[in-house]
């Protein structure tokens, strides 16, 4: 094959998979997209238009029910200026605990309880997932004590 | 004192760094053996000194020095001896320090073992290695010294991370090391050859036989990390599409895509552009994997204490090393002359090859990073998630497939369609009778995906079952190549890992519940009883043992399995360790959650089907990747 069909026939090839993958990535990037609200933002009511999407904050203290015969757990996350309460059903991580920061992956129910479909913690003690270090050090900011 | 010796041999090795690159230099501009040799013993004397540094931390982690603030952050007296070792690599310092002496000894390896090769594509070569173990020694030294000591000392370490405190996790980081490590030796070559505009097939069967190793290291560290995730994490996921396990994963694409073309490079004299800027890419994505772990931008299980001195540090080195690889590699590009092929030839299926993995990569890299630029941007907090990269890389990677068994049976330079067609015969009827089987067998529990996947890969395993015994490749006593043997074990080991992803995806069952002794439940063909629950013991960590008793309705499988949650003192924190019966067919998984309630705790049941047969073929790729590397195959004749 001569060195100029072959670039172009190179070129082709190359074009062809971009465009594959392009396509498939527009059609899976928006669906798939998780966005993290804070629990102000919640109240604020920046996350209305959104189906699914992550929220994050400290478990607040004595915030955790549970029902007597199934495993569905509630509790109350903070970002320290206003709580959103979340409901799961399943088994919480290890390293799940009051106090502690956690993320929950879910949507909003009618009755404004966030229904958590997915719940993850931090691994390590000294770890905080930076969205809710960030969060938490913004509401610091505005809200000096 | 000891301590400071650790960080004294640290300097020590900077200098025989700058030694080894200025020496060179000379030796190369004034074609001198001796200043080459004077760089190549500063070399080895560096090595010797990173080895000592890094022995003098293992010490002081052995001794319990808490003096030395790394140690006291990562250690503690109840830790068993077999840890305190490991907790050296487990957390940034020491596992930077890790990185660095794996670089030493890799290049001092590549020293020792090129006498073969030209001196001066040697000197380069070790040239462009210096400057990268420069550039991590400077890392360390100013942002991340493990030596530095803390006075008063604490009366008791902090404890390793419990996660850590584990087997997988011992020999996990230094696999997966070697890996990302050895590709610098791939870089490394590469920039040589640009250096000396040297582009025939010599650097390339050098290249190929390191970039084998190292791809080989890459695949069984990857392989250990999710085998490691499965059994310690307690909720039985292998993969989780973690920005930090897409770092590991995107070297590793590019590294397969690399092993393919320089195997072109080396036999044939094609590609020879590609295969240097996948090398080049390569190492560049090692690099940037190591930026997004240290750095502190991911949110993930291995995102170490946040530095932004330490991001700012690794983005600039990346700039540089990376930048300054591809700005010789476009000045150099133009002067690159392939030698021809025609459409209908293995050249052209090695070339789809990379073009899919290259474009998987980036779509993985695309989903890896948007996150990052969004928040940078302040358009949001978002985060990609396994949707995204399953919807992404399966349909791209399907293709891929198809065509890996059609690759092996088709000739060099030209061949005919027909001709490849005709080989092709005898796995296309067993794929055929294969899919038959495979739809009557599903035929309750039918998902598409699922009989593609098993499909493509029993056709991955024919066609590699069929190369062995088609005229060109029939192996012979007398003639042994490597590199068949290696190829054909390698596919088939990718073809089982992606039946085990494909079948543990589509058929694994769950249930989680709340149980008591006593209790008894039924899942697939197995019923549960939860027998009974003691207190253990450890070291350093109480817990409860809880014992499972699980029968399959036949009574043919009769065992009794136990899961732990264990609570490390020193930490304050909570482990599961899960219980699980593996079977090479089906692992059982019993994981406890926690007490809820006065008796009653929450339970987690999974049967994984083929589960082993994803670490299993991870093994068969890298056995196939070894002996591919070992034994040396003949160049076609041109």
């Amino acid at each position: 094959m001569k060195k100029r069909t072959k670039r172009i026939s190179g070129i082709v090839l190359g074009m062809i998979g971009a465009s594959v993958a392009v396509y498939l990535i527009l059609s899976a990037f928006e669906s798939n997209l998780m966005y993290f609200y804070s629990p102000t933002e919640i109240a604020n009511g920046d996350a209305k238009s959104r189906q699914s999407f992550r929220v994050g904050g400290l478990v607040v203290e004595n915030s955790i029910s549970r029902a007597p015969n199934s495993l569905e757990v509630s509790f109350v996350l903070t970002d320290l200026k206003s709580t959103q309460t979340v409901r799961y059903t399943g088994i919480l991580p290890d390293l799940f605990r009051e106090g502690q920061g956690i993320i929950a992956n879910g949507s909003m129910g009618s009755d404004g309880t966030f229904n958590a479909f997915e719940v993850l913690a931090k691994h390590d003690e000294n770890y905080m997932p930076p969205e809710i270090a960030d969060t938490l050090h913004t509401e610091k900011l505005r809200e000096p004590k | 004192m000891i301590p400071e010796l650790g960080a004294f041999f640290l300097i020590l090795s900077l200098s025989l760094v700058l030694i080894q690159i200025s020496s060179l230099l000379i030796g190369v501009q004034s074609d001198s053996t001796i200043w080459i040799t004077l760089g190549k013993r500063a070399l080895y004397i560096h090595a010797l000194a990173i080895i000592a540094s890094f022995v003098i931390l293992s010490y002081c982690f052995a001794s319990n020095d808490f003096t030395v603030k790394y140690v006291a952050m990562n250690s503690n007296t109840l830790l068993p001896l077999q840890y305190r070792l490991s907790a050296v690599w487990g957390a940034h310092e020491g596992s930077l320090l890790l990185w660095i002496m794996i670089l030493s000894i890799w290049i001092v390896a590549f020293a020792f073992f090129s006498s073969s090769l030209p001196r001066k594509f040697v000197a380069w070569t070790l040239i462009f290695a210096g400057i990268i173990s420069l550039g991590f020694l400077l890392f360390c030294l100013f942002t991340s010294n493990p030596f530095i000591r803390q006075i008063p000392p604490p009366s008791n370490g902090a404890d390793l991370n419990p996660l850590l405190q584990d087997f997988g996790l011992i020999i996990h980081p230094p696999m997966l090391y070697m890996g990302y490590v050895g590709f610098a030796i791939s870089f490394c070559c590469a920039l040589a050859s640009l250096m000396l505009n040297e582009y025939t097939n010599q650097w390339a069967v050098w290249a190929r036989k390191w970039t084998l190793l190292a791809w080989a290291f890459l695949t069984i560290g990857i392989a250990l990390g999710s085998w490691w995730a499965y059994y310690e994490l307690g909720w039985g996921g292998w993969w989780f599409w973690d920005p930090v396990e897409n770092a590991s994963l995107m070297p590793w694409l590019v590294g397969t895509a690399l092993i393919h073309s320089l195997n072109a490079t080396a036999k044939r004299g094609v590609f020879a552009g590609w295969s240097l800027l996948l090398a080049i890419s390569a190492f560049g994505l090692s690099l940037l994997g190591t930026f997004l772990v240290r750095s502190g931008v991911l949110t993930s299980v291995h995102a170490f204490a946040t530095d932004p001195a330490r991001g700012i540090f690794i983005l600039l080195f990346i700039v540089i090393v990376v930048g300054g690889a591809f700005l010789i590699y476009g000045l150099k590009a133009s002067q690159i002359d392939d030698e021809g092929y025609k459409f209908a030839s293995r050249e052209s299926y090695l070339l789809l090859n990379s073009v899919v993995l290259s474009v998987v990569t980036a779509t993985i890299l695309l989903g890896t990073l948007y996150p990052l630029a969004m928040d940078a941007l302040n358009l949001g907090k978002i985060s990609v998630g396994p949707p995204y990269f399953n919807a992404v890389v399966i349909p791209i990677m399907a293709p891929l497939m198809i065509f890996l068994g059609i690759a092996p049976l088709a000739k060099w330079r030209h061949d005919n369609w027909i001709f490849t067609l005709k080989k092709l015969k005898l796995p296309l009827l067993g794929t055929i009778l294969f899919s038959i089987a495979v739809l009557l067998m599903l035929v309750e529990n039918l998902t598409i995906m699922a009989v593609i996947g098993t499909v493509l890969s029993f056709w991955v395993i024919a066609t590699s079952l069929a190369t062995l015994i088609s005229k060109e490749n029939r192996i012979s006593v007398k003639r042994l190549d490597g590199a068949i043997i290696g190829r054909t074990i390698a596919h088939i080991g990718f073809g089982l890992c992606v039946i085990g992803i494909t079948l543990v995806s589509y058929y694994e069952n769950t249930s989680h519940l709340k149980m008591e002794v006593g209790d008894k439940t039924q899942l697939d063909e197995y019923s549960f009883k939860f027998a009974s629950l003691d207190n253990v013991k450890g070291p350093n960590y109480e817990g409860v043992k809880a014992t499972f008793e699980v029968t399959n309705n036949k009574e043919t499988y009769q065992v009794s399995i136990p899961a732990e949650k264990r609570f490390y003192n020193t930490r304050g924190m909570t482990m599961t360790e899960a219980g699980i019966d593996a079977g090479l067919l089906k692992d059982i998984y019993i994981s406890l959650g926690e007490k809820i309630g006065a008796e009653s705790w929450s339970v987690r049941l999974n049967i994984k089907p083929f589960v082993r047969f994803i670490w299993l073929g991870a093994i068969l790729m890298a056995a196939g990747g070894l002996i591919a590397m070992s034994i040396t195959s003949k160049r076609v004749k041109p």
